[in-house]
């Protein structure tokens, strides 16, 4: 059986992209027939599996990884297709062996869902771990904040090697206090930056309120975002601060960019190449954002910037990071299973920003439930119409020779892609 | 142009309201600013002047109180305000007891209970100003729900909890689970009112989507203040379209 389990899957994979279908499926098919497809071919690896895990910035900072990885010279292994669940991840190997079932590839960066990468690591322990932050996203799936952080400290203690944690985000930086046998490094934010990163605990309580009870003093960062400029961002590791040209827009990505620079540290430190540190800005400042992730297209000879919110900190950030004058606003939001059925988040995010430029559209399955949080934050709302394509056709038309934006739910991205496929070039994500 | 006027200065306020947030810090996780915002508008919108104050642990407990608003909270959260809400049961249960009105969601809910039992038997004690007893499950109820009420028409949110409710003699449910599951999975029943507490799982928030809870809050704090009330002309065009549009949606 396990003899055919990989020639089977391939196939699966072949016929089901002819057939322009899921990118899990043929995952599925192996995961049933060989279910130790995965974890045989991952142990092949001479340097492991590094893991990805949080719930926001997981896609761009994987990405960011894997390409820091390469300017060493790494060959490596991802999931780049965004389908970051255990599947998702067999699906991406079947489609990277050869026929043997071999993997050409020196370590394996993996994109994985909190709850998914439980199961991932009780197979596969990693070497290595990043664990990017614990917001408030999908409360109707994992129950909890409290839980989803459960999920990531199991995911650090399968961990063999070395744990990445985030300094700033209390619960991921507890996560060290549980941990033994592994190496903890942290990525870190200087002290200027940190009110751009609202947390769901301050998130209500009122200037001036008392700060809750003293916080430990921080431990050293490896790697610590100091400055972020307009298309520049200045970085501190090593004793020294570099500056460096950066392609990525918004704060929140250009902190994961300290991120990957510590994974990619640790996994070169390990042995698995020397870090050129030349090379590696050189290639940090090269990377582009992931699809959805601040994505910008060009309709009409106007950028059209693409925001994924999908939860009150992702959706405080983006409003933070892309201010909204002299542009043309759309915020489309779905409530559908990927997007989350509780709209209860809308009303943790301020909209006082959008007050004086107003919103020209609103589209969505939760059209009217954004245009009512709207209205009680009292800013103007253009139009209201609930079906996607026709709502961007207007906007595009009404906002002719002006730049756009359009904040966006997950599924409501890919309504949106889908259409903007039609009149302009939209990278295709396999 | 946009509905969401602020009342013009030259009108003279019908007087204040004093709405006081309870434990914002801590029990706040499904949009609970929600309906706080919504009182505050609302009550500017029917021609009074809202002041929003917030009550966290160890705050002295702010006078004149007319509107209490407090929220759900994670387990954590429920520790922390745990002693405090006890030393504050005696204040609380006067303002209820004297009819000021309140609405609890989902975790302040529970604790205004008489007690809440986890599933492995301890017990958290409520401060019992609502008849109603919460046990700790396994299972967690979470989705869309649609309750039908008698006194505000067809209440509209979304649930997610695994305590579940049962309310004693001394209070009645808020409505009928027309979808979902509400307090508990036995009796069909959602929420709890007792004089003017409003008692709900419901977050979403609650009173964006269920402008007639909110103005039942406004009107009652305006007549127990006041001895009248007098409303404004909010536009609920949105909250209709928006309510049309959620009762469609799965659970």
């Amino acid at each position: 059986m396990v003899f055919y389990s990989v020639p089977l899957g391939k196939l699966v994979r072949r016929v089901s992209r002819l057939r322009g279908g899921g990118s899990a499926l043929p995952g599925l098919v192996v995961e049933k027939i060989d279910p130790g497809f995965m974890r045989r071919t991952l142990a092949t690896l001479p340097h492991g599996v590094a893991v990805v895990s949080g719930t926001n910035g997981k896609t761009t900072t994987t990405k960011m990884v894997v390409e820091l990885l390469e300017s060493q010279g790494l060959r490596v292994f991802t999931n780049r297709t965004g389908s970051n669940f255990t599947r998702g991840v067999a699906a991406a190997l079947l489609g990277e062996v050869d026929w043997r079932g071999r993997l050409d590839a020196d370590i394996a960066v993996l994109e994985l869902d909190e709850a998914h990468a439980v199961h991932f690591v009780n197979s596969v322990p990693p070497k290595y771990c990043l664990l990017l932050n614990v917001l408030r996203d999908q409360l109707d799936r994992f129950g909890e904040i409290d839980k989803t952080a459960q999920l990531l400290q199991h995911i650090a203690a399968k961990t063999t090697g070395t744990v990445v944690l985030n300094r700033e985000d209390p619960r991921v930086a507890r996560i060290a206090d549980t941990l033994t046998g592994q190496e903890v490094k942290y990525f870190g934010l200087d002290d200027s930056l940190l009110g751009t990163f609202p947390n769901d605990d301050d998130m209500r309580a009122a200037p001036g309120s008392p700060a809750p009870a003293g916080l430990p003093e921080k431990p050293a960062a490896d790697v610590v975002l100091r400055k972020v400029g307009a298309d520049s961002a200045e970085f501190e590791y090593d004793g020294g601060t570099v500056t460096t040209a950066m392609k990525l827009r918004g704060v929140y990505n250009i902190f994961n960019a300290a991120a990957a620079m510590t994974l990619a540290r640790s996994i070169c430190g390990a042995g698995a190449a020397t870090a050129d540190h030349a090379t590696l800005l050189e290639a940090l400042s090269k990377v582009a954002p992931a699809f959805g992730r601040g994505e910008s297209l060009t309709v009409d000879g106007q950028p059209l910037d693409l925001v994924l919110v999908k939860n009150p900190s992702g959706f405080r950030l983006g409003l933070k990071s892309f201010p909204a004058g002299g542009y043309a606003t759309m915020i489309a939001i779905n409530d559908n299973y990927a997007d989350g059925r509780d709209m209860s988040w809308l009303w943790d995010v301020e909209f006082d920003s959008l007050r004086e430029g107003g919103v020209d559209a609103l589209t969505g399955s939760r059209a009217y439930d954004m245009a009512l949080r709207l209205q009680y934050d009292q800013v103007p709302v253009g139009a209201v119409e609930t079906d996607i394509p026709a709502a961007l056709a207007a906007f595009i038309r009404e906002g002719r020779g002006k730049p756009k934006r359009i904040f966006c739910t997950y599924t409501a991205m890919l309504a949106i892609r889908r259409e903007l496929a039609k009149i302009t070039t939209v990278e295709v994500v396999s | 142009m946009n509905p969401a006027e602020a009342p013009t200065a030259a009108v003279p306020s019908k007087g204040t309201l004093r709405v006081v947030q309870l434990y914002p810090r801590d029990m706040n996780i499904y949009g609970d600013w929600g309906n706080a915002l919504v009182l505050q508008r609302r009550i500017a919108w029917h021609g009074y002047t809202p002041e929003l104050l917030e009550y966290n642990v160890g705050d002295p407990f702010p006078d004149g109180v007319d509107i209490i608003v407090g929220g759900g909270g994670q387990d954590s959260g429920q520790l922390i305000i745990q002693d405090d809400l006890q030393a504050r049961a005696g204040q609380l249960k006067e303002l209820a007891e004297d009819g000021a009105p309140m609405l609890v969601i989902c975790g302040l809910y529970q604790l205004f209970g008489k007690f809440f039992k986890t599933r492995t038997g301890a017990v958290i004690p409520g401060i019992g100003i609502l008849d109603v007893e919460t046990h700790g499950t396994d299972e967690r109820l979470i989705g869309n729900v649609k309750v039908s009420t008698t006194e505000f028409g067809e209440v509209l949110g979304y649930e997610n909890h695994s305590g579940q409710t049962t309310l004693g003699s001394g209070v009645r449910p808020l409505g009928t689970v027309a979808k979902g599951t509400g307090n508990n999975s036995n009796d069909g029943h959602e929420g709890a009112r007792f004089r003017n507490i409003v008692a709900s799982y419901l977050h979403g928030s609650l009173l964006p989507k269920n402008p007639a809870i909110a103005d039942f809050l406004i009107r009652t704090a305006a007549e127990r203040k006041f001895g009248s009330f007098s409303p404004g002309a909010p536009d609920d065009a949105y909250a209709v379209l928006a309510r049309e549009h959620a009762a469609r949606r799965p659970r």
